[in-house]
């Protein structure tokens, strides 16, 4: 026990003795909550709106004027022609077109039917969608104005709550995601270069012939790692409720539970990844590109696991952090307790365990 | 010139010592651009909803049907009370839950006019939102179903009035993806995340590497030019990224069919000044860092700020003010925006004239930034 306190402090003195590299350690996630947790935002605003109307009429302006007042739209100018609104919109100048027939208004009085062309860029289909969405909303606001609010018989009404998160903060969603995320990718390359190093250097060898067990060995190696990522969390979570606004709902022991066992077993990983590679460019390659890249795309991060095709929510659930952040979002967000994360703190602890055996079964075979 | 040659070729020689690399050159754009895009979608679908129904009416009963047929949602459960409904979201077992009072069907009938309780899981507010859009929706049809059926109870002055109600139709048009296809909008992303993450990564630690294991000094001891230390430094990984851009096209055509309907030169020439900004980047993150753990640390930092900010996942325009000053010298951004309007909009070169130029004056400020940043020091 003395031995591998004695151990622990000597690698505690190694890291603490390279300033710079603790600077970043503890530094970019600061900068990386601030940044991702105020400017990443799902809303769709903004949208550049230009209208084509060759027989203006009280109808045409009444609707344009109504668009052109809501917040969620940018005027810019009226079009002459369907050639000028095609160039722009090609250009990528212009997110939605109104196009007016001739004679709307009298077509509406006179037939009782009229139709306005709603042309959108859909090259993002999420904005495409949204922005034909708010624009038709306030057309058919306008229409009712028309019809001189008569009472239309057999209407059924919704009343809609937004559970969990009433202020619908886009915050709310994606902090958990880059707690995730960053979490992941410090503590992989952390554990998996540093050990990988000291291979390449040599030094490993000397440490090998020392008395300590192997493994007891690597456990005291990553205790200091694993502190300063907890650190790196406490970090993220302070300035996440205080700065970002996000809630802490439920029990904080129980998040703290959560974050300790997803840090060892991403520190598990970074060790799995060490005795695969004997190069620190091939440790680096393999945990920044597995740390980061199914992390975004796969984990629930930004895109919703249920909307994934069947094979690609299988991929996903080997995936550490998708387990995290559902945890995390249930607690922190939903207030739920222990029993409501039961499934996710099981599979991180297995995957934990899996990722330990192979790590055990390598490096007894590089020693054999 | 001739020191510069045989600079370049001792980097490939070294670079292709490490079997890793080739395969990261060939096999990891393959994969990503093979798998990833089916991932990436905000399509909202198969919501899971369970009915409240307090009523139990031939209405209610209709009005359940008919949004269990809708493809936007799947009936997860109709339990007898909202706190069991509620348990089931807690569990996650359910995303919306629709509450239908006792008298619904009496007040259709009787009232004219009745109204229903949605609660739904905003965590991820967008599918919050739309979902409950869709259940409004699906409420508005039933109620005009309601109409033709039970007009004939309608006094028959207010009838005739009724059904004169002038009606503006709205034809939506969705220009470039018809179909809102999500794999066509994120693919060119795709191709920008894969230049960034190689072009990035390689360069940046490179000069680190021959730092740690003290190389740099023999190459500080001979009269190379700076210039031309960093050229054959940052050349080799201009080709790299070529490669992978010649071998993204490829899959992308012949998985996906997609092709620029702008101009395949303009997309080529953009992703070669794109590279030649990124691996700057790489160079000036590797003069800078003492090891390669600092260095990948530095890298992995920069590249998720170019691309979350870079306008791949979530819009630019919907950043603060602030952050859209980032994503204005954000090459990412640019890159992202260009091969988007060349893949989608059918835009020419001279339409994006504008951010290749940008992207070039990033890339000079960048490199020239790599040459000075690089200390030759005994």
């Amino acid at each position: 026990m003395k031995q591998f306190i004695a151990f622990v402090k000597k690698e505690f003195r190694h890291i603490m003795r390279d300033n710079r590299t603790l600077l970043i350690i503890l530094g970019m996630p600061v900068v990386e909550i601030l940044l991702f947790g105020f400017a990443i935002n799902m809303e769709v605003q903004d949208i550049r709106v230009a209208f084509y109307d060759p027989t203006p009429d009280a109808f045409t302006t009444g609707i344009a004027e109504r668009i052109r007042q809501n917040p969620y739209f940018n005027h810019q100018g009226n079009m002459y022609s369907m050639d000028e609104m095609n160039a722009s919109m090609r250009k990528g100048e212009l997110d939605l077109a109104v196009v007016f027939p001739q004679n709307f208004q009298e077509s509406l009085v006179h037939s009782g039917e009229a139709a306005v062309q709603l042309l959108s860029n859909s090259s993002d289909p999420n904005r495409g969608s949204i922005s034909t969405t708010y624009a038709s909303a306030i057309i058919a606001k306008f229409q009712q104005e028309q019809i001189d609010l008569r009472q239309i018989p057999f209407q059924i009404q919704t009343e809609n709550r937004m559970i969990y998160n009433p202020l619908m903060k886009s915050s709310y969603m994606f902090v958990p995601g880059i707690m995730g995320l960053v979490l992941m990718i410090i503590c992989t390359i952390m554990t998996s270069v540093s050990i990988v190093r000291e291979k390449e250097r040599g030094t490993m060898e000397v440490l090998l012939a020392s008395p300590l067990k192997q493994g007891t060995m690597i456990f005291a190696k990553t205790i200091p790692y694993m502190i300063i990522s907890f650190v790196d969390f406490l970090i993220i979570l302070i300035l996440s409720y205080f700065i970002l606004g996000v809630p802490v709902n439920g029990n904080l022991l129980l998040l703290f539970l959560i974050a300790l066992i997803y840090i060892i077993l991403t520190l598990t990983y970074g060790l799995t990844v060490s005795t695969l590679v004997d190069k620190q460019v091939n440790a680096v390659i393999v945990s920044a590109i597995t740390a980061m890249i199914p992390v975004l795309m796969l984990s629930g991060m930004i895109f919703p696991v249920d909307n994934m095709p069947r094979v690609l929510q299988a991929f996903s659930s080997i995936i550490p952090a998708r387990w995290f952040i559902e945890a995390v979002r249930k607690v922190m967000i939903q207030g739920q307790g222990f029993l409501m994360i039961g499934k996710e703190l099981f599979i991180m602890i297995g995957m934990t365990l899996f990722l330990l055996g192979i790590t055990i079964a390598k490096t007894k075979k590089r020693l054999d | 010139m001739k020191t510069l040659k045989y600079l370049i070729e001792k980097e490939f020689k070294q670079m292709f010592r490490n079997p890793l690399i080739p395969r990261l050159i060939v096999l990891f754009p393959t994969m990503v651009l093979l798998v990833f895009p089916w991932a990436v979608s905000f399509e909202v679908k198969n919501i899971k909803i369970d009915v409240v129904d307090h009523s139990k009416s031939v209405y209610s009963k209709r009005l359940t049907d008919k949004i269990a047929a809708s493809h936007y949602f799947n009936l997860n459960d109709t339990p007898p009370d909202y706190r069991t409904a509620m348990m089931n979201m807690e569990t996650g077992e359910t995303d919306m839950i629709l509450e239908i009072p006792a008298s619904f069907d009496r007040d259709v009938v009787k009232a004219r006019t009745s109204g229903v309780g949605v609660a739904v899981n905003a965590v991820n507010g967008t599918q919050g939102l739309l979902g409950s859009n869709y259940i409004m929706q699906i409420a508005n049809d039933f109620s005009s179903d309601l109409r033709d059926e039970l007009m004939h109870t309608v006094p028959p002055q207010s009838r005739a009035s009724l059904m004169r109600l002038p009606k503006i139709e709205i034809i939506p048009q969705y220009k470039f993806n018809p179909k809102l296809d999500y794999k066509n909008f994120m693919i060119p992303g795709f191709m920008v995340l894969l230049l960034t993450i190689i072009c990035g990564i390689l360069p940046a630690l490179n000069i680190v590497m021959e730092k740690e294991n003290g190389t740099i000094n023999q190459i500080n001891v001979t009269p190379i030019s700076k210039i031309n230390f960093i050229l054959a430094k940052l050349i080799p990984y201009w080709v790299v990224g070529i490669v992978v851009m010649i071998i993204s096209i490829s899959v992308t055509y012949l998985i996906y069919g997609l092709w620029p309907a702008g101009s395949a030169i303009a997309v080529l020439f953009s992703a070669i000044v794109f590279i030649i900004s990124v691996s700057g980047l790489g160079i000036i993150i590797s003069n800078n860092s003492e090891t390669m753990q600092q260095a990948s640390f530095l890298v992995m930092f920069f590249i998720l700020i170019l691309v979350l900010l870079g306008g791949m996942f979530t819009p630019v325009s919907s950043m603060p003010t602030w952050a859209q000053l980032i994503a204005t010298i954000n090459p990412f951004n640019y890159l992202t925006e260009t091969f988007r309007m060349l893949y989608l909009n059918g835009s020419t070169l001279a339409d994006v004239s504008g951010n290749l130029f940008v992207l070039a004056l990033i890339a000079i400020v960048l490199n020239s930034w790599a040459i000075l940043s690089y200390k030759k020091r005994g």
